[in-house]
């Protein structure tokens, strides 16, 4: 129980996705200019990684691993999510439509969220079990959304700052980017204490 | 290698399957009057009625959020028609969203055009054909008229001319009948019943 707990805070704290491990970048800055959209941005890929790092999980251990064409990772995973996406998609549609309209174009983009394939193979390569692999997957997921809807919300103060003229735009949003990530990098005091 | 081929065709066999599946079970069905509507307006995608196109606006409308009068390139036409389909009063067109004019055509002096793209890119119908730094042109049959590209041209090259009736475009017109509404029918029910009573 306790080792489930540490995968947890690890993946949302200590090793976040998106400032600590540097995935998952292109959302992180282009889904977050309002904190509206980012929140829809942050449920959807929630669903999406949990889902998928439990599918790409089963491919990996049924199909692949017994077969010996590990080296076919990759490829198949991003047909996992391909189609993780493509059915979350089909099923928001159906029983939630509100749902849909919020998320509107991000669902589908989720398909080409770095973090997603990047928590699939890494459960390969930290040789996680079933019930480790969904935790990972739903760790990163808390993970990039706790750190989507923060970061949202800064932006949306900063757009009412008076920022020096230089600093407008982009290059405020990487330094806070950045600040941030040297925020979270202290949570990594965590594991030593 | 053989195995792994097929391994992986059957894995994507069967996602297809899923997916496949997954499209029949969570089927959607759209509203269908807002089709209807759809149908009705003009598809000039001009956003003279507020709305990002006409498809957004078809769905304000069965939404009971817009009138049906905010179409100025549709015209009375329209109206009537939205009128007819909805059961409801056909109002005058209103005026703040603009005039209801001929159908007309954009065509670009192509002696000035700089090609500076601009013009393309508000084009909501891709009528306009050209790259950057060589001239543009109008595909006159895929123009709507919506006259957006005008007030982004950055030399004023793009100018609007009416549509000339040529033996292929030239179309009976309409008799005009004036059909009854609802409201005169029911007028005309309530005025029977005071005569026999």
């Amino acid at each position: 129980m306790a080792e489930y707990a540490l995968i947890l805070i690890s993946t949302i704290l200590v090793n976040n996705f998106v400032l600590v491990k540097f995935l998952g970048l292109c959302p992180f800055m282009g889904v977050s200019r309002k904190l509206e959209t980012a929140i829809g941005m942050g449920l959807a890929t929630a669903f999406v990684l949990t889902l998928s790092s439990i599918c790409s999980y089963l491919v990996n251990e049924y199909l692949l691993a017994p077969l010996g064409i590990e080296y076919l990772r990759t490829i198949t995973f991003i047909l996992v999510i391909a189609v993780v996406v493509q059915f979350t998609e089909m099923m928001v549609h159906k029983t939630s439509p509100m749902l849909y309209q919020v998320l509107g174009i991000f669902l589908p983009l989720i398909t080409t969220n770095c973090a997603v394939l990047g928590v699939a193979l890494l459960n390969v390569q930290t040789e996680h079990g079933f019930i480790e692999s969904a935790l990972y997957g739903f760790g990163a997921s808390v993970g990039f959304s706790l750190v989507l809807v923060l970061f949202a919300a800064m932006r949306e103060r900063i757009d009412a700052a008076d920022v020096p003229d230089p600093f407008r735009g982009a290059s405020i949003a990487l330094i806070t980017a950045g600040l941030m990530s040297m925020a979270f990098m202290g949570f990594a005091g965590l594991v030593k204490g | 290698m053989l195995a792994t081929i097929l391994a992986i065709a059957t894995l994507a066999i069967i996602f297809g399957l899923i997916l496949g599946f997954a499209a029949i079970r969570f089927k959607v069905e759209g509203d269908p009057i807002v089709d209807k509507i759809d149908a009705v307006l003009p598809q000039t995608q001009c956003g003279q009625c507020t709305y990002p196109g006409c498809r957004p606006y078809a769905e304000a409308i069965a939404n009971g959020e817009a009138q049906i009068n905010q179409c100025p390139p549709g015209g009375e036409a329209v109206i009537h028609e939205l009128a007819d389909l909805l059961g409801v009063d056909p109002l005058p067109l209103n005026e703040e969203h603009g005039e209801h004019t001929e159908k007309t055509v954009v065509y670009i002096d192509e002696q000035i055009c700089i090609g500076c793209t601009l013009c393309i890119q508000a084009c909501p119908v891709d009528a306009i054909a050209g790259a950057a730094k060589l001239m543009h042109t109008v595909i006159e049959d895929e123009c709507t008229g919506c006259d957006l590209c005008i007030p982004v041209c950055p030399v004023d090259c793009i100018y609007v001319k009416p549509v000339t009736e040529t033996i292929n475009t030239w179309k009976w017109p309409l008799p005009e009948v004036n059909q009854p509404t609802l409201k005169d029918l029911l007028d005309l029910k309530h005025i029977k019943q005071e005569q026999q009573s």
